[in-house]
């Protein structure tokens, strides 16, 4: 699968089941341990998402077979925290993680997630815990998401998610890789840069 | 009406606004290096687009390379495949790059700057105030020391850059952080920043830019101003800076890619029209005082949990956070980081890889000895950085005392290259971050505090308050 077009498909509706992941703060270090950036693609990423943490908790919902297929991500406050790396929303989207609901997320992290069209959206700690133990009671319940109300619907759960303003009109319209927006209208572009001082010998210098 | 840097710098670099919001913010510095480009290269070739401005990127190589010997081609065979990609990448496209020299060969040319991308940035001059920067790594708000503001990007938008010169991104908001007064000896910006961190939390900053100032700020150099900026990441805030002062002008005078000559006359005078105006208005504001930060330790597993050295770690019965931390760790509640035994001492990283760090630990270590069965290294931050250290002899000290004296790079500070922590190995620290598995093994730990206490806990054997070894002279 591409997931790099620029130009995709617009995000609307997301359907499947869920895998909750409990915990605050869990940093991308922990979602793809560094060792599985020594590579120049990020094909097979997927295999190494929570290693450590996988190995250390045999428990770990992304051991469990219950799980397994999920097109959510259910988690807590400060998902994504720490490294840029892409690597991390990487190896969830081919995994088959479509969308992440959370408390919170770092903007790194939720802004790297949207170049790939999975929307982190977030809700209050009660109704994404009441999503978890759910989840957790039912792993086959499927989760409905609409990104323009960003309303999710789970079972006998409904809940009213957030998304920022730009990032859902991203998803809606399908321009949520902006490369080709970036790249136009480029006369734009050189026209900031031949008004920059530090551009231009700070030849035309006004204070 | 009054504006703050981050006002002016965001609006002088706005090409568009979107329909959404968001703006299409021109980079005026774009930084690469080897572990988060070879994706966004391979995707330009793929859509057949040139890089857009390639007089404004600039590369280097520090997170995989070896620092235990440079000479290519490198026993690891990935560190080598990758920067032979990236050196293919920016011959193919333009960009200079501050290689560690070819393989086989002498060193290619401009190989003398190789370093941390962070601590070569500034030190070549391409830093400068009212500039906007980006690179692929958080630790980017590095360079907001010297009046920049600087966002660490994902290879995606990487990809943008390279193709475009733009990042697509929401406005930050500011929050002013203010220190006061004086900070006392054996305290330094790396105790400041962790105090932050645990004051504001490590999400506390999401959405917003932090603006340091105060008097204790205002006294900084440039290179304590770089700690500082460098671990706003560690608190949610994309970036941090500091307004450029006549401290960052005299830095800047007489760098590489500095204005020169009268040009640097004029640039002085835009750089100080770009600082916050004096009733510039904040989103929000916080007070410190300086005089109260003690030499500060991280317990835990995230760069927020850290007391002072004479503290107390917490007691907090069903705190899931902080019994997760105390576990990993193998710490109990209540008890103190002062005579934690230590494995491996490590001195460097774009935190706390500058000459000036370098310095302070060799007050330290001066004269003294590396307690036995501690590993200890010093990985200066560039190759600038090393010559500069050994033209003052600071490696004779370090290996004198029983440090490994290493080549440029990242190092320990993650687990990418061959330095890593082994088992349950505890290592003293002058990094960012105490994530866990962050230093390599997915049960080492980590315990950040500034260099000078990194030192004083190689020479100890644990951690101790570098405070009584500035007071003692050594035997």
């Amino acid at each position: 699968m591409t997931r790099d077009a620029p130009g995709a498909a617009a995000v609307s509706v997301i359907t499947g089941r869920g895998i909750p992941l409990r915990g605050d703060d869990i940093d991308t270090d922990r979602i793809m341990p560094a060792r599985f950036l020594r590579a120049t693609s990020f094909e097979g990423l997927e295999r190494h998402l929570f290693e450590d943490d996988r190995a250390a908790r045999p428990d770990h919902p992304f051991n469990d077979a219950r799980f397994a297929g999920a097109a959510w991500l259910v988690v807590n406050s400060n998902f994504g925290c720490g490294s840029s790396r892409e690597h991390a929303p990487q190896g969830l989207a081919r995994a088959g993680i479509r969308g992440i609901v959370g408390e919170s997320f770092s903007e790194i992290f939720q802004g790297n997630a949207a170049m790939l069209g999975v929307p982190c959206f977030a809700a209050d700690r009660q109704a994404i815990e009441r999503l978890q133990t759910l989840i957790e009671h039912t792993p086959n319940l499927i989760v409905n998401a609409r990104v323009d109300s960003c309303l999710i619907t789970a079972g006998p759960l409904r809940l009213t998610a957030t998304l920022p303003a730009a990032l859902r009109d991203g998803f809606l319209s399908g321009q949520w890789n902006p490369t080709a927006m970036l790249l136009d209208r480029f006369d734009e572009v050189r026209a900031v840069a031949e008004r920059l001082p530090y551009l231009n010998g700070f030849e035309d210098v006004r204070p | 009406m009054a504006e703050t840097l981050f006002q002016k710098v965001w609006n002088a670099h706005a090409v568009r606004t979107r329909p959404s919001g968001q703006t299409q913010l021109f980079v005026g510095l774009h930084l690469i290096h080897e572990v988060t480009t070879p994706q966004a290269f391979d995707m330009l070739r793929q859509h057949g687009w040139r890089v857009a401005f390639p007089d404004r990127t600039f590369g280097t190589v520090d997170h995989i390379v070896p620092t235990d010997t440079q000479r290519r081609p490198f026993v690891d065979l990935m560190a080598e495949e990758m920067t032979t990609a990236l050196e293919r990448n920016c011959r193919e496209f333009g960009i200079h790059l501050a290689g560690p020299g070819e393989a086989g060969g002498a060193g290619s040319p401009g190989s003398d700057d190789q370093g941390i991308v962070h601590v070569i940035g500034p030190e070549l001059g391409l830093t400068q105030p009212g500039m906007t920067i980006a690179c692929g790594d958080s630790h980017t708000s590095t360079h907001g020391a010297l009046g920049a503001i600087a966002l660490g990007i994902g290879t995606s938008q990487v990809r943008d850059v390279l193709a475009s010169q733009c990042l697509s991104l929401d406005r930050l908001k500011v929050r002013r952080i203010d220190i006061e007064g004086r900070l006392a000896p054996g305290v330094y910006a790396k105790d400041v920043i962790l105090t932050i961190i645990r004051r504001l939390g490590v999400q506390g900053g999401v959405g917003f830019a932090y603006e340091y100032g105060g008097s204790a700020v205002d006294r900084m150099t440039i290179e304590e101003r770089m700690t500082l900026c460098n671990m706003s990441i560690e608190g949610g805030a994309r970036a941090g800076y500091v307004n450029p002062d006549d401290t960052t002008f005299a830095f800047l005078r007489g760098r590489r890619f500095a204005p020169h000559g009268d040009a640097f006359g004029r640039a002085v005078a835009w750089w100080r029209s770009i600082a916050s105006d004096a009733d510039a208005p904040y989103d929000d504001r916080v007070r410190l005082d300086a005089a109260s930060i003690e030499p500060t330790v991280t317990w835990g597993i995230n760069p927020g949990q850290s007391v002072g050295i004479g503290e107390p770690l917490p007691s907090a019965p069903g705190d899931t956070a902080v019994d997760e931390a105390l576990a990993f760790m193998g710490f109990a509640a209540g008890s103190r980081m002062e005579g934690t035994p230590i494995d491996v001492a490590f001195i460097g990283s774009c935190t706390n890889g500058r000459l000036s760090d370098l310095q302070e630990a060799a007050r330290i270590v001066r004269g003294r000895r590396v307690a036995p069965g501690v590993k200890a290294l010093v990985v200066p931050g560039s190759r600038a950085v090393s010559r500069e250290a050994e033209a003052l002899g600071l490696d004779e000290v370090f290996r004198r005392a029983g440090f490994e004296w290493r080549g440029a790079g990242c190092s320990m500070c993650l687990g990418m290259n061959t330095d890593r922590l082994e088992g349950r190995q505890v290592c003293a620290s002058s990094s960012n971050r105490n994530f866990k598995g962050r230093q390599g093994s997915p049960t080492g730990r980590t315990l950040l505090m500034s260099p000078a206490m990194v030192a004083a806990a190689a020479i100890a054997g644990r951690v101790v308050d570098v405070r009584s070894l500035l007071n003692e002279v050594p035997a």
